[in-house]
């Protein structure tokens, strides 16, 4: 994997440089990789505890411990709604809502933008306080739509304006082309747009599923009823009831509850290629 | 990359373009604006209502039971009156200065950045084995990573064993030093956002500019601080943003570690916020509460926006 050191006046300091390099990342991968391994080992051990510790016995019993319907599949099921349906509706309002930003210019866009970079300020933990007093107003209360609804709003702001700075590195002249050829401006959205920014919206799209699959505090003061509860709060209260016992089936349970994200993750980070940041790390 | 760059070159572009405008039908403008109907419903039913409503709510006594949830009354400036001499928000807003200062702006940022500038002189393989242990933590939901936080600072727990090896008395990290524990869980997991940030901005540096500077005879650290970082100043400045405004708001890895304790010790805003909204039931304190939030991350942003217009003039 190693590339041939460059020749080069300085290559004998740069290999120096590298070996330090290299030491002092794999030390840092070490102490991230640490508590981790608490998760994996301890899944796999019936008798696990706190301790990070190889188990005596490897053996899937936690896992068929907590793959059951009411704790494992109908939370996981909930999660894909909710996250999927707000990743949904994030990434079609960000692209309609990013096409006049970035294509026209108009009074209208500056005071729209500065809006939106306030949105993506917001600490939205902070408005979850006045988000629930709206809910009860409007019945929307343990109603996994509004709750979808509500997620996707919070996750606009950020995704339109990666979205408009994705949409403006496509270059207009494209469209121009379509124009020309009589394509209205939706048309040229729909068909010259969108299909050159795709890795863009992917990496969008998958931004807010995995902030949407992650979200504990939201769904955790919106839904009440454990049947629409998704993954995340199902999850607290296995470790609320039986955390304290029951850790082996609390880290099994952890793993199948982050599975979905990191497997999203590594397949559409190798679809985008070069373009996301984990490219290089999963292709090698 | 970043939505106050986009602002401030708007303001930049756009300056000239306004003034000499030409007359054009009134619907264009309408039929222009029409996609943008989906996004704005939803930021305004779902965001600016709620925030308008937390500025109206924060100036009531509503309650989520009793008397008080049927009929709020309207109590003027008395809940923020309650707050500025109550000992707990003190120390809440504290230790949410000590959590974002110590745990994002230099914990994340710094991490991250080093971690950034040392992969450009690793080896591909090492950077990417780097790449995925620093992710690992960052893709895990927040739930996850508290626990797994939860599991390594508990007293039995792996952070012990460690101390254990060099014969130290372990203690219970979560009970002892609390605002230690969570700052330290925030690092391992926030760092990664930071690293992929400055791995992208050190890949837009020109590695001429470098290169010509090496010849030049400026040393490692003089090319670090003349010209690499210079060059992703906008990237440090936006990331400082996002993550202080990211790391303001953690609100599950706090309660799963800690859940505030003990005795408050480690309740930053919006665990206290939560605590009186919905333990005490006093809707209209956690509002004001909310609301010094809004207003401390409105002033952060405007700070960074500021200083990433000025530099830019």
């Amino acid at each position: 994997m190693n590339r041939p050191a460059p020749l080069s006046v300085a290559s004998g300091r740069r290999n120096t440089v590298a070996v330090l390099a290299n030491v002092s990342l794999l030390v840092i991968a070490a102490c991230f990789l640490l508590p981790l391994s608490w998760l994996i080992l301890a899944s796999l051990d019936p008798q696990a505890s706190y301790q990070t510790q190889f188990p005596s016995e490897v053996s899937a019993a936690n896992y068929t411990a907590v793959l059951t319907p009411e704790l494992t599949f109908v939370p996981l099921l909930n999660s894909f709604l909710l996250s999927g349906g707000t990743a949904v509706v994030t990434v079609l309002a960000a692209v309609l809502a990013a096409y006049p930003l970035s294509r026209y210019q108009m009074r209208f866009n500056k005071p729209f933008l500065y809006v939106v970079l306030f949105g993506t300020c917001l600490p939205i933990t902070a408005i979850m306080v006045p988000v629930y007093s709206l809910f009860v107003q409007l019945n929307f209360l343990d109603s996994l739509a509004a709750t979808t609804l509500f997620m996707a709003a919070s996750s606009l702001p950020m995704a339109i304006w990666m979205t408009k700075n994705f949409m403006d590195s496509v270059p207009v002249s494209l469209e121009e082309a379509a124009w020309v050829d009589g394509a209205s401006a939706m048309n040229a959205l729909a068909r010259i747009v969108v299909p050159l920014m795709r890795p863009g919206l992917a990496v969008v799209f998958i931004f807010v599923f995995i902030q949407a699959w992650g979200n504990f505090f939201v769904p955790f003061i919106l839904l009440l009823s454990s049947a629409k509860q998704p993954a995340a709060v199902s999850i607290f209260s296995f470790f609320g009831q039986h955390g304290a016992i029951a850790y082996g089936q609390l880290a099994a349970y952890s793993v199948l509850y982050s599975v979905p994200v990191v497997l999203l993750y590594i397949l559409v980070s190798r679809g985008i290629g070069g373009s996301f940041a984990m490219a290089g790390a999963v292709k090698g | 990359m970043t939505a106050a760059e986009v602002v401030a070159r708007d303001a930049v572009t756009r300056g000239g373009t306004e003034r000499r405008g030409r007359r054009r039908p009134p619907g264009r403008t309408v039929l222009r604006l029409l996609p943008l109907s989906p996004a704005v419903v939803l930021l305004g039913v779902f965001l600016a209502g709620p925030i308008l409503w937390a500025f109206y709510g924060s100036l009531t006594n509503a309650a989520l039971t009793g008397v008080a949830a049927k009929d709020p009354q309207w109590v003027g400036l008395e809940n923020y009156t309650e707050l500025l001499s109550d000992p707990d928000f003190l120390q809440s807003l504290w230790l949410t200065v000590i959590f974002v200062l110590v745990s994002a702006v230099l914990g994340q940022n710094l991490l991250g950045l080093g971690i950034a500038l040392l992969m450009t002189k690793a080896s591909k393989a090492v950077s990417a084995v780097v790449g995925v242990c620093v992710v690992a933590a960052w893709v895990l939901p927040e739930i996850v990573a508290g626990f797994v936080a939860y599991a390594f600072f508990n007293r039995e727990g792996t952070l012990n064993q460690l101390t254990a090896l060099f014969g130290i008395e372990g203690t219970d990290w979560l009970f002892t030093v609390p605002m230690l524990a969570v700052i330290l869980a925030n690092i391992w997991r926030g760092t990664a956002f930071s690293m992929m940030v400055y791995q992208a901005a050190l890949n837009d540096v020109p590695e001429e500019i470098t290169e010509a500077a090496m010849i030049d005879g400026a040393g490692g650290s003089k090319r670090l601080w003349y010209i690499t970082l210079p060059m992703i100043r906008r990237s440090i400045a936006t990331n400082l943003m996002l993550i202080t405004l990211q790391t303001l708001s953690v609100f599950t890895l706090i309660y799963v570690m800690t859940a505030g304790g003990p005795a408050g010790a480690s309740t930053t805003l919006p665990l206290m916020a939560y605590e009186e909204a919905f333990r005490y039931s006093d809707v209209g304190y956690g509002t004001a509460i909310a609301v010094v939030m809004l207003l401390i991350g409105a002033v952060f942003s405007v700070i960074y926006i500021r200083a990433l217009r000025e530099r830019k003039g």
